[in-house]
């Protein structure tokens, strides 16, 4: 999955996220376990709605501390290998 | 006016909706404060919000509902609670690896627009989106298959949009430039968007499939993308029914896929296959929590809508001015001035020439009802020649003033008629072969030799004829040599 998601981890990393992600799964089997059939469908689990907030602008990030964390920076731009397709 | 475009048999039928992007005049993002600002240094305008960084929230825009809100009561659809949801996918335009979407729950649904020619298109949806980021692909041509890597500007990542989708109602190529210039227009009317294709705050997507003439069915679609004015809109739907129509009679079926025009070309070109349905996983965005509108909100939007462009060309039709130049006259937003100019005594044909005429001149903040009204005045009563006229017209427009000083400054007065006849009789005399065929000729070759002698007039006399004039006296001459 690190791989995938480009990401690196030491061994003593991989060995603690397993660990987290096997609580995940099992927390998923749980829910996946209950009898939800007499429950109904709803939009969002929190009872809130319509939070928003005014358009006005704040400050963006300083570009040069955005592009740092790039693997690999040009022009101002992000640098990502070709991509194979199109965009959705 | 674009070029004809040969069209499809009439056994056939042309089967068309858009896929309609429009960017909304925000000052800031859909879901964080960074500025919504076109051609800006590239990620300059980007936070943690739009970036995904971990931990980040997104918290929607008011403005950008309202605007939404506004675009969908503009095209007469119902607003509803609404939802936003992830459409999950990967591909470096989108930091997070998911857009934030409407799904099932959009803002808006159900509306229609109603096109110059009178036609309705239906509106299934209206929905909020945020816009992805800009990719540039380097490498040998600048295209997606021979790039050798990608460089990605966020600055347009986050960027609020409502996707427009038609129904399936669009039935010829004129319809489908028709029904993206209104909605062009219905956008800029309400101030949602400046709505620039060239600029891409406008993007339009064309789905487009033909049928049997009269069948109903609904046949295989082309999703053709990259239009960039409303030009390439028609020339691509136009060529893409084409091709099906060939398809088709040739015993084959086309592939349902995204195709892209190619301007240069001329023709779409196959891109991606729609044949299995992408997976986009959507599930309802766990950060953001419905959106309500209720009936007083709408009601409050409605009580805020401006006229909108088909009720401007009905107003204008109303005051006797033909459908077609009602189109452009509003299209370029002379309609108060034209209307006011009617109330004010003016011909309305004559004044609506002089301003479709002179749609070029750029600032027409100088030209009073009352004075664009005495012009068309002093033109109808023979006063000014059309060339005259739009000169005065343009020097209105520059420098005010009412036209009848005007023409006095600029040495305007409508030719003697015995200086006129004098003209035409030479001309007449220059020109024996064209006049021999005015004089015999019938129907179209009568009316070129018109126009060339009229011409002809026109230039000796530096546009001080009025051409109606000048006709008259052809034609009397020809019945009384
Ligand atoms: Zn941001």
């Amino acid at each position: 999955m690190a791989g995938l998601a480009r990401l690196r981890f030491t061994d003593d990393e991989l060995d603690e996220l397993t660990g987290q992600l096997a609580a995940v799964l099992g927390h998923a089997a749980d829910v996946e376990a209950l009898d939800i059939a007499d429950l109904v469908a709803r939009v969002h689990p929190m009872g809130l709605g319509d939070v928003t907030r005014p358009d006005e602008v704040r400050p963006s990030l300083d570009r040069d501390q955005v592009l740092a964390q790039a693997p690999v920076a040009e022009s101002g731009r992000f640098r990502v290998p070709p991509v194979l397709g199109e965009a959705p | 006016m674009s070029p004809r475009e040969p069209s499809i048999p009439a056994s056939w039928e042309l089967v068309v909706g858009l896929e309609v992007h429009v960017e909304l005049a925000t000052a800031t993002k859909l879901f964080c404060g960074c500025a919504n600002r076109f051609g800006d240094e590239p990620n300059t305008n980007v936070c943690p919000v739009c970036l995904g960084l971990p931990g980040s929230l997104p918290v929607v825009n008011a403005r950008a509902v309202e605007l939404a809100v506004r675009l969908g009561r503009a095209l007469g659809c119902g607003v509803e609670t609404s939802a936003f949801a992830r459409k999950n996918y990967f591909y470096p335009d989108m930091p997070k690896n998911y857009q934030i979407t409407q799904y099932d729950r959009p803002t808006n649904s159900d509306g229609r627009l109603e096109l110059p020619d009178g036609s309705v298109v239906g509106i299934e949806r209206a929905h909020i989106e945020e816009d992805t980021g800009k990719t540039t692909h380097m490498g040998s041509g600048g295209r997606i298959h021979d790039a050798v890597y990608s460089l990605v500007d966020y600055n347009r990542a986050g960027v609020p949009l409502v996707e427009i989708v038609t129904r399936p109602d669009i039935r010829t190529v004129e319809q489908a430039r028709a029904c993206a210039g209104e909605l062009r227009a219905v956008m800029t009317a309400i101030g949602a968007s400046d709505a620039r294709m060239e600029e891409g705050s406008m993007r339009v997507d064309a789905n487009v499939s033909v049928r049997p003439a009269g069948s109903g069915e609904l046949r295989t679609r082309c999703e053709v993308k990259n239009l960039n004015s409303l030009r390439s809109l028609g020339r691509a739907v136009a060529y893409e029914a084409r091709r099906h129509v060939g398809l088709w009679e040739a015993g084959e079926r086309p592939r349902q896929e995204t195709r892209h025009w190619d301007e240069s070309g001329g023709r779409t070109i196959s891109g991606r296959s729609k044949e299995e349905v992408e997976d986009y996983r959507y599930f309802t965005d766990p950060d953001l929590v419905p959106l309500t509108v209720d009936g007083a909100a709408v009601a409050e939007v409605d009580a805020a809508l401006p006229e909108l462009p088909a009720a401007r060309r009905a107003g204008l039709a109303a005051a006797g001015v033909a459908a077609e130049a009602a189109a452009l006259v509003v299209e370029r937003g002379q309609d108060g001035l034209v209307l006011a100019a009617v109330a004010a005594g003016a011909d309305p044909g004559l004044t609506v020439t002089r301003v479709v005429n002179d749609l070029a001149l750029d600032d027409w903040s100088q030209v009073t009802p009352e004075g664009l009204a005495a012009l068309a005045g002093m033109e109808r009563a023979g006063k000014l020649s059309a060339t005259q006229s739009k000169q005065v017209l343009a020097e209105m427009a520059a420098t005010g003033g009412d036209p009848a000083a005007v023409a006095q400054r600029l040495g305007f007065k409508a030719m003697a008629e015995a200086d006129l006849e004098a003209a035409v009789d030479e001309v007449i005399a220059a020109h024996p072969g064209e006049w021999a065929r005015f004089c015999a000729g019938e129907g179209d070759d009568r009316k070129k030799m018109a126009g060339f002698l009229t011409g002809r007039v026109m230039r000796a006399t530096r546009g001080r004829a009025d051409g109606a004039a000048v006709n008259r006296l052809l034609t009397n001459r020809a019945i009384r040599p």
